[in-house]
């Protein structure tokens, strides 16, 4: 058995259903902020599944898709959590 | 190079099964506390070993910077986000789960926050 063909029937498939697990509490939460760190979770998750895609097709360009990923996640999180803050939104 | 194919192997399902089981922990957790702490460490743990796994796999100088780079990067910033939007939540009025043992804000006043500021300022 190869890394690649390991890699697809393997780890790909948890990764899937972490995303499909992840989503239905993104669908679910009962507030806004569980939907926040569900995003965050999912675009971590993202990493991950790039990280794999790298190795799968043998091509390192996609780790530049990851560095800006990394980036985007961190800076959606911070704006979120301060415009809250600054709006005083209580949604319960 | 058979044994490089395995170590691959074993980082990288290490990796996806931190990924699920934050995914667990985040759909399962009864709290918005409990669930932010599962995700963070889990999820940086898992992030973290397969891209260790893709550095082993190139083997190159400068996708072993950048690896290194995206990891470093993860482990300085993911404490940040959850601790901003713990703060927020706990100060707009979240509330902890009922068999949680500590709470160490309890007797802070958030009311104040501002006024703190502003003293601090002058």
């Amino acid at each position: 058995m190869t890394v690649e063909n390991y890699l697809l029937y393997v780890v790909t498939p948890i990764i899937s259903l972490a995303f499909i697990i992840i989503l239905l509490r993104f669908l679910k939460g009962p507030r806004m902020y569980d939907r926040i760190v569900a995003m965050d979770l999912l675009i971590t998750s993202g990493l991950g599944l790039i990280g794999v895609f790298s190795i799968y097709y043998n091509d390192s360009v996609f780790l530049d898709v990851a560095t800006v990923m990394a980036v985007i996640g961190f800076l959606s999180t911070i704006a979120f959590a301060y415009y809250l803050d600054k709006e005083d939104i209580t949604r319960k | 190079m058979i044994l490089l194919d395995i170590v691959i192997m074993v980082m990288c399902t290490i990796g996806a099964v931190f990924i699920l089981i934050a995914a667990l922990g985040v759909t399962r957790m009864p709290d918005f506390y409990t669930r932010l702490s599962v995700t963070v460490k889990a999820s940086t743990m898992g992030v973290g070993f397969i891209l260790l796994a893709a550095m082993i796999y190139f083997f190159e100088f400068s996708i072993s910077t950048k690896i290194l780079a995206i990891i470093f990067f993860l482990y300085i910033t993911s404490p940040v986000a959850a601790f901003m939007i713990s703060n927020t939540a706990y100060k707009t009025g979240v509330k902890l789960w009922d068999k949680s043992v500590v709470d160490e804000l309890k007797d802070a006043d958030f009311n104040k926050n501002n006024d703190n500021i502003e003293e601090e300022k002058s």
